[in-house]
């Protein structure tokens, strides 16, 4: 590679040390001022929604763009707590909790199984796993339904949860992650006669502490913020989750004029979860994501 | 201790981990098969039936009604095909606005924070964020920001202009940027032809204004994640090339063009195809904000498969619907991975994956 470079590249570009270094400084004066505008143009829409929703809606509508509030109110928040939204928001805790756990769990089994195992029909299921990947999501809205309603578990927490509760995309990440992981680890603990289970629970599974900690963040993502599962698999008011609430809200129907301050108070609070994980995370999303290599 | 554990059992390992193997995977294959394989298998019946909802699909009143429904969109003049020619052309202009600019934002914003600056952390950070954010959350919050006395519009008055009422507005941008050159009336040749029920005049409208805040909406909410994986590809191709470069006295936009983007080739494959596959079922967006208007003009595939089942019982075209967005996903990815593989001469498999893959051994490609 460098030396097919070497022989393409024109040679005459050198340029003297100090316009090199004055070039340098305005280079990295642009690149902060183009991320400067650019972070605010990302960060400025949510601090937007936080100023909007301790307004009144009249002051809402007159001055959209100011962050503080003429008259700070928090009458959107409670008027959103008054209603069905605390209902919404255990809903949406108790199904990504236990979405979260079971995903990481049954992912780094699969992961593992096809990373490591050798067993008949390993290729076939691997190739089950990206075929079932390719499938969009919107196909199954229907048909989803009927399978639920089938099993009984229409308008319930299991028709809820359980089919959120494995993911292909999860498994994928495992196994790519464990075929990382040298081998010879785990032929001494097999020498020393541990088990299948063992090698994968104890030796294995703490290596990957940041692969867990992906399918962690990903499966919390996913099923804090998944609607269309929702909409399909019950209808019981009771059952309602945070998305599915919050877009009804939005779409009027439980509101009369606009209302934005409480539709706004509504996405900030389903926010937080996320943004707290993110924060808590946020090296090792940014780490992990970018690469880190442990040798 | 090494000799006390070695038993018998390990002499034959290769049984062990075909039950293990087997015993591991099974949840996995359990849940998908009952929630995924089957109620495929299920959609492909009830797209080719005349179930209405009631009772199951595969009772004796349930007829088979053949390609009926298949027809009623493709072939047949009337409303479904209307309906469905109509959201196959909003969501083209989505899908194609869509896609490069959400791939050329990430790029550029993954090459803006790879580089060796203060606080690049935090602007990681500012970029990555609208991606963890739930869709219902920040359609809401487009909702406002793009209402007629909204913050976008507010903006807009600062500079002397006055911004439409977006949500509101079904106009297409073609068709607006043709009235300002002065063609308001359709050719008559435009006007006689048509397609899936949508003549070519109305297939050349352009993303309606209600539309391209959803397509604004969409390139802010994915970038970040696209960014990320760029970000990851940037860090793998290994420093000494860029230096090796350096001392050849290159530029840095040709550094960037001669070497970091064919190296990205891959990457760029892989967030075309996600783009692809994710902006062909664009559905929570158009659900919370605007559940298919003004004028039918953000009403999409995955929308209308859900409208024509859950709200007018119409299950076997929801369900044909849904197959031809399918098959629409499958050959469009199909063809592009072909294109963008011939052009890389390179047909390793699993790429996707490879790019999925957080943590990669610095050197274990070449």
């Amino acid at each position: 590679m460098t030396t097919t470079l070497r022989t393409a590249m024109p040679a005459a570009v050198q340029v003297p040390k100090r316009s090199g270094l004055v070039r340098r400084q305005i280079a990295t004066s642009c690149t902060y001022a183009a991320l400067v505008v650019l972070a605010g143009l990302y960060i400025l829409p949510f601090l937007i929604d936080v100023a909007n929703s301790f307004k009144s809606e009249p002051d809402a509508a007159a001055d959209p763009l100011g962050l503080i509030p003429a008259t700070a109110t928090s009458a959107a928040y409670q008027r959103l707590f008054q209603a069905d939204f605390p209902n919404w928001f255990k809903n949406s805790v108790i199904i990504t909790v236990t979405v979260t756990a079971g995903r990481v769990f049954f992912d780094c089994l699969a992961g593992y199984a096809l990373a490591r195992l050798s067993f008949t029909g390993r290729r076939v299921v691997f190739a089950l796993l990206i075929a079932v990947m390719a499938v969009p999501n919107v196909v199954l809205l229907i048909p989803k339904f009927l399978v639920l309603n089938q099993l009984g578990m229409y308008d319930s927490y299991a028709g809820l949860i359980i089919p959120l509760l494995v993911d292909a995309a999860g498994v994928l990440i495992m196994k790519t992650f464990f075929e990382s992981i040298p081998t010879a680890v785990e032929e001494a603990a097999k020498i020393d006669g541990a088990g299948t289970f063992r090698r994968f629970w104890s030796i294995v599974l703490p290596m990957s502490r940041p692969a867990v900690i992906t399918i962690v963040i990903l499966s919390f993502q996913a099923s804090w913020n998944e609607l269309s599962h929702f909409i399909v698999a019950a209808q019981d008011p009771e059952l309602t989750p945070l998305t599915k609430g919050v877009a009804q809200l939005a779409s009027g129907a439980l509101s009369s004029g606009t209302q934005y301050p409480i539709k706004l108070a509504g996405a900030a609070v389903m926010t937080i979860p996320v943004a707290v994980l993110f924060f808590v995370f946020q090296r090792r999303i940014m780490n992990a994501a970018g690469g880190a290599v442990k040798e | 201790m090494a000799t006390m554990l070695s038993h018998a059992r390990r002499h034959r390992p290769f049984g062990r981990d075909a039950m293990a193997g087997w015993l591991f995977v099974l949840p996995v294959i359990i849940v998908l098969g009952l929630f995924l394989v089957l109620p495929v298998v299920m959609a492909a019946w009830v797209s080719v039936s005349d179930w209405t909802g009631r009772g199951s699909p595969f009772s004796s009143t349930v007829n088979f009604v053949g390609i009926d429904n298949y027809r009623d969109l493709l072939g047949e003049p009337g409303l479904a095909q209307r309906d469905f020619g109509t959201s196959i052309r909003n969501n083209v202009y989505y899908v194609l606005l869509v896609v490069p600019t959400q791939t050329a934002v990430a790029l550029f914003l993954a090459v803006l924070v790879n580089k060796r600056i203060k606080s690049r952390g935090f602007f990681r950070t500012a970029f990555y964020f609208p991606s963890v954010t739930s869709s219902v959350a920040i359609t809401v919050l487009f909702l406002f920001l793009f209402s007629a006395s909204g913050a976008v519009n507010r903006m807009l008055s600062f500079i002397g202009l006055r911004g439409p009422n977006w949500f509101a507005d079904p106009r297409g941008i073609i068709h607006i940027g043709l009235g300002w050159l002065g063609v308001d009336q359709p050719p008559a040749a435009l006007t006689d032809g048509s397609l899936l029920g949508v003549n070519w005049w109305e297939w050349a409208s352009g993303p309606s204004v209600a539309m391209c805040v959803f397509i604004v909406l969409a390139v802010f909410t994915t970038s970040g994640t696209f960014m990320l994986l760029f970000l990851s590809a940037l860090q793998n191709i290994q420093a000494e090339i860029e230096e090796a470069a350096i001392v050849d006295g290159t530029t840095g936009w040709q550094r960037f063009r001669l070497i970091t983007l064919p190296m990205l080739r891959p990457t760029i494959a892989t967030v075309i195809t996600l783009g692809l596959v994710g902006t062909w079922q664009v559905f929570d967006q158009i659900y919370t904000g605007t559940r298919g208007g003004p004028a039918k003009t953000t009403l999409t595939p995955a929308y209308q498969s859900y409208s024509a089942s859950f709200l007018n019982q119409n299950w076997g075209q929801g369900a044909a619907i849904a197959f031809v967005l399918f098959a629409i996903i499958v050959v469009l990815t199909a063809v592009q991975r072909s294109l963008l593989r011939e052009r890389d001469n390179d047909g390793k498999p699993g790429r996707v994956l490879s790019t999925l893959s957080f943590r990669r051994n610095a050197g274990g490609d070449s």
